[in-house]
Order: structure tokens, then C-alpha cells, then sequence
């Protein structure tokens, strides 16, 4: 009895993992507009949303191959991110940054409706069903392995983007001083546009992924963007390394939560654990007390 | 007294004999959803106007409706009973998670988030505990045989808009209230600049809490209002992060900072989602809320003071000149 416990616990271990490494994604992308432009997108998964959907019409409907069809998805969204951040953000560069907020908010209603009035409120997928790994009695869709070794390889090109380009050092440059970056010659409008779009490049990788696992319908978005958030802000807004750390420790938490009981559980037992991190560190999981 | 001085009585006087006047039960339905709506949202803008922007008000609401439905189905417990309970609920619910907020200066973009996870959990709970509460079908309280004031349900509709009435028009003291009180300077000063505020002796922890509790015992008065009146709950109409956010979408557009911006925000998105449901019929499934967004985007960045915010700065500039 005891032994099979274990294999389930085990396995509901590794299942939080390779969720954690989409998460992950989905932070690293969120941080990178925060740290860079000081915003919250509200609507992001919203994005991710569009791109799944973008992903649904370009492999069902056209007929493209999967891989064939991801390129163009992340594309697509990275044109939505820089898009955004043209008509609804720059004009609110200097407004309140709640304002911001709100703004990103209103676009979350936005692109919900407009998935529902284009699309209807169908549940759609793409009907790849992937073969299931069986590995000392666990079971394991690869659906989830390919997305975690995807995300795992998107995070590590971010990452040499950042360190080895001269666009990823002045990205990086900004984020430590908004103000004497401008001084220094480098083109802050330029910078948030590449930010935007590079975050909305995440968003449409993660929407590649996670449209291998979900059903596509216009309300996705909001099974996992606040918990996006709530990842973002353990691990410490415009923080990378927090970000990664805070999602692995929220799947976890969600796949333990979701074995004992429902998933609706995991859930509850992952936000209260948020709220009570945030008065215990509310800076961040990382940060150093002041 | 002046015109300005009796404007309101008489306005008051109007409302009052409206039903007895024009008593079409449609228009009186979408009368009192206004009035409903109008409170709960003038609710949320005691603490929005000074810049405590909260997305858990959806939880409050939720709170208020379900512990007062729960309370009457299992207990028998009468929602005059009940909705007191519910409200204390809420309440300790936002001193859970105010106090330490405020406390160790949790503010800006990290006190939405926390808020929203708030919203998120209540949600969540009512959807995860659905042997009782009926998960995402939703929930409907017994019905009394006719009307029964101790069970607070009426059949006609002039008895409940008297009621919303009374209860929107509470709101508007309360408001006002605030808005003659010492606190509001408090407030108004913690929400320039809390060190400051601090050092000018003002107790930024309590007064923020103090207006957190007013708010979050509104709504959820609003949400068992909303409860009572439509015999019928759902996670998605009174609870979570999507209600949070309509509230503050009517807010904004109405106008956040004017003691009657909130209604005019009622007023207008529900006169809108009715317009377009009769204009469309199905057809029109999500068109409204496709309005709502563009609407909100448009007006943070035009017009952040709402509607009547912006009509009202014009009417004074206006009068200067």
C-alpha cells in the first residue's frame, strides 16, 4: 500500500516539475516587460490565449504541420506584444502606474470577447494526442516533457540573448535605470518596443506548448494567468531568477495539493501560500530583507 | 436653502414615488440591478478613490451572497440574521489579509496581485467545496411561499427597488461621510505620500484599514443584496477576478473620484449589456464586454477621470471663466 503511494507521489512530483518549466516560461516573459518597463500586463495570458487559438487555425484549418505552424504562432504574438504596447501602453508611459494596470485590464476584456465573438465559446483542440511515457510504473504524456524541455531551451536563448547582444545588454542596462539609459544615447522606445515584442515571443511559445495540453476556449487564459502573477510577484517583480524558483515551488505545490484532494485544492492551497509568503517576504522569495 | 441644498431631496422625493407611478416590472427590474450594482460599486471606489486599487472585491461579494444563501438552506438561519454574519465574515476576511498588507507596506502593483489571489481563492473554494454550494452550476436559496419579510423575499418589484433604493442612497451618506470626516485628509495624504503622511502623525496603517473595512462590508452587503433579489448565485456573477475587474471598469467610466460616479458607471454598463442583449439577442454573447474593454482602455488613457469626473471639471472651469 505504501509503495504505491510513494510511485504517486513521485509521480505527482515530477508532473509539478515539467508544469513548473511552462510557468516558468510565462514568468520569465511577464518579468522581462516588468523589469524593462515597469508594467504588468494583466492580460498576458490572454495573449497566450490567441496564440493557442492562432496555433488551432494554422494546424486544423490550414493544415500546416505542428512545427511548421510554431514559428508563425510565436511570430503572431510577438507582433500582438509589440502591438500592445504601441496603442495601449506608450500613450500611458507617464500616467499612474495603476493606470497601466487597468489599462492591460481592459485589454484581458478585449481579447476574451473578441475570442468569443470570433471564435464562439466552443471547446477546441488539436487533436494530436501524444503517445504516454511509461517509466517504473509512472506515466508521463510527452506532451508535457516536450514542453518542458521547450520552455527550458526558450529560457536558456533569453538568457544568451540577454548576456552576449549588444540589444540584450542595453535591455538589461534599462532595467537597472530607467532614467540614465535614456542619457546614454540608447533608444529607450526602441528597447520597450524589442521588450514587448520579446515578451510576447514568450507568450506565443508558451501558447505552443500549453495548446498540446489544454482545450482551447476563450476563458483559458484565466486557468493560468493569475497564477502567473502570483508567480511573478513570489519570486519578486523583475526578478528572473525568483521568477524561475517561485513557479517550480508553485506547481509543486498545486500537483502535491491536486493528489490529495481536488485540483481546486492545489489551487486554493497555492494562493493562501502566496498571501502568507508576501507578509513573510514581501519583497520577493530572493530578496534580502531591508 | 439654496437650489443646490434642495437638488437632492428632491431628486430622493422623485425616486421614491417612481414605482408608485410607472410600474412596468422590467424597467423596475433593470432599475433595481442599477441600484445594486451602483452600491456595490460605489463600495469599491471608498477605497479606489485614494488609490488603494483593490481586484478582491469579487471575493467580498461572493462571501456576502454565498454565506447568507448557505446560512438560510442549511441553518434556516433568516438572511436578517444572516446577512449581518456574512458581512462580519468578509470582514475578518479583510482584516486577514489588509492588516499585514498594510502593515508591512504592501502597495502599488504587489497590493492588486494580493488582492487578486484573494479573489482567486474565494473562487476557488466556492467551486472546490461544490457538494454545498452548488460549484460553477451555482446556488439558489429555498423559496418561502409569496413574499415573507423574514425571509426577505418579495415577489414584487417595488418592494425590492424601495429597498435597493434605501440601500444605494446609504451608500451615498457613507460616502459623503467619509468625505467630511478627518480621514479622507488622512487617506488622501497617505495616498501622495505614505512617509509623509506618517510623519505628519497620521496612522497609515488603521485609516487604510479602517477604509478597507467600510468597503469590503459593503460589498458584501451588495453581493447578499444581489443574493436575495435574484434567487440565484453563480461563482462567475458574484465572485472572482472577472467581477473585480468589472467593478472596476464601471468605476472608471463613471468616474472615480465623484460621490455619484459609480452610478453613472452602473448606468451605463448595464444599460449598454441590456442594450446590446435586446439589439442581438445570442448573437450578442460577448459583444458587450468587447464594448466594456475598449471602453476602458480608451477612457485611462483619455479620460481618466470618468464621465461625470470630467463633465463636472468642465462645468467649474467653466464657472471660473
Amino acid at each position: 500500500m505504501t509503495e504505491i503511494f510513494d510511485i504517486y507521489l513521485l509521480e505527482a512530483m515530477v508532473n509539478g516539475i515539467l508544469l513548473g518549466g511552462v510557468l516558468a516560461l510565462l514568468a520569465l516573459g511577464l518579468n522581462l516587460i516588468f523589469g524593462v518597463i515597469d508594467v504588468t500586463w494583466i492580460c498576458y495570458a490572454e495573449l497566450v490565449m490567441i496564440g493557442m487559438y492562432g496555433m488551432y487555425y494554422l494546424v486544423q484549418v490550414f493544415g500546416l504541420p505542428y512545427y511548421v505552424a510554431a514559428p508563425f504562432t510565436i511570430l503572431l504574438v510577438a507582433g500582438l506584444g509589440a502591438l500592445l504596447h504601441l496603442l495601449v501602453i506608450a500613450p500611458l508611459l507617464s500616467a499612474p502606474p495603476i493606470n497601466q494596470l487597468l489599462a492591460t485590464g481592459g485589454v484581458l476584456f478585449v481579447l476574451q470577447s473578441f475570442a468569443t465573438v470570433a471564435f464562439g465559446i466552443d471547446f477546441r483542440n488539436l487533436g494530436i494526442r501524444m503517445p504516454v511515457l511509461k517509466f517504473a510504473e509512472m506515466h508521463f504524456s510527452y506532451s508535457r516533457l516536450l514542453a518542458f524541455a521547450a520552455a527550458l531551451i526558450g529560457m536558456l536563448l533569453v538568457y544568451f540573448f540577454m548576456k552576449k547582444t549588444f540589444v540584450g545588454t542595453a535591455i538589461r542596462a534599462i532595467s537597472q535605470d530607467r532614467q540614465i539609459m535614456a542619457l546614454m544615447g540608447v533608444d529607450t522606445r526602441r528597447i520597450y518596443l524589442i521588450t514587448s515584442a520579446l515578451g510576447g515571443a514568450l507568450a506565443g511559445l508558451a501558447a505552443c506548448l500549453l495548446v498540446l495540453q489544454y482545450d482551447i476556449h476563450p476563458f483559458v487564459g484565466l486557468s493560468f494567468g493569475p497564477i502567473t502573477f502570483l508567480i511573478c510577484v513570489l519570486g519578486g517583480l523583475g526578478n528572473f531568477v525568483g521568477g524561475f524558483v517561485a513557479a517550480f515551488v508553485f506547481a509543486e505545490i498545486i500537483s502535491l495539493g491536486g493528489l490529495f484532494s481536488d485540483l481546486e485544492w492545489g489551487y486554493v492551497l497555492a494562493f493562501a501560500f502566496f498571501i502568507v509568503m508576501m507578509f513573510i517576504r514581501p519583497a520577493g522569495l530572493l530578496a534580502r530583507r531591508s | 436653502m439654496t437650489a443646490k441644498q434642495l437638488f437632492p431631496w428632491i431628486a430622493g422625493a422623485a425616486l421614491i414615488a417612481l414605482p408608485f407611478v410607472y410600474r412596468e416590472p422590467y424597467h423596475l427590474h433593470i432599475l433595481i440591478l442599477i441600484l445594486i450594482w451602483s452600491f456595490a460599486y460605489t463600495s469599491w471606489s471608498m477605497m479606489g478613490r485614494f488609490g488603494l486599487v483593490s481586484l478582491g472585491h469579487g471575493g467580498f461579494m461572493g462571501v456576502g451572497a454565498y454565506v447568507t444563501a448557505l446560512l438560510w438552506n442549511h441553518l434556516g438561519l433568516s438572511p436578517w440574521i444572516g446577512i449581518p454574519i456574512a458581512m462580519a465574515a468578509a470582514a475578518l476576511l479583510a482584516v486577514i489579509v489588509a492588516y499585514p498588507c498594510f502593515r508591512f507596506r504592501i502597495t502599488g502593483h504587489y497590493f492588486v496581485l494580493v488582492t487578486l489571489a484573494l479573489s482567486g481563492i474565494v473562487l476557488q473554494v466556492i467551486t472546490a467545496t461544490r457538494d454545498y454550494t452548488g460549484g460553477s452550476l451555482g446556488y439558489t436559496p429555498d423559496r418561502t411561499k409569496g413574499s415573507q419579510l423574514w425571509a426577505l423575499q418579495f415577489d414584487d418589484k417595488v418592494t425590492w427597488y424601495l429597498i435597493a433604493l434605501g440601500v444605494w442612497a446609504v451608500g451615498l451618506v457613507i460616502w459623503k461621510w467619509v468625505d467630511r470626516s478627518m480621514d479622507r485628509y488622512a487617506l488622501e495624504a497617505i495616498s501622495e505620500d505614505e512617509d509623509a503622511a506618517a510623519a505628519a502623525g497620521v496612522n497609515v496603517t488603521w485609516e487604510k484599514l479602517k477604509i478597507t473595512l467600510i468597503s469590503a462590508l459593503m460589498t458584501a452587503l451588495a453581493g447578499a443584496l444581489y443574493c436575495q433579489y435574484q434567487m440565484f448565485i453563480s461563482p462567475d456573477t458574484v465572485s472572482g477576478i472577472s467581477v473585480s475587474l468589472q467593478m472596476v471598469f464601471a468605476v472608471i467610466v463613471g468616474g472615480l473620484y465623484v460621490s455619484l460616479g459609480p452610478t453613472i458607471g452602473a448606468v451605463i454598463t448595464i444599460l449598454l449589456a441590456e442594450g446590446l442583449r435586446i439589439g442581438f439577442g445570442t448573437k450578442a454573447v460577448g459583444w458587450d464586454n468587447l464594448v466594456y474593454g475598449v471602453l476602458l482602455v480608451v477612457f485611462i488613457i483619455f479620460l481618466p477621470k470618468g464621465i461625470l469626473g470630467s463633465i463636472l471639471d468642465r462645468l467649474k472651469t467653466a464657472r471660473k471663466v
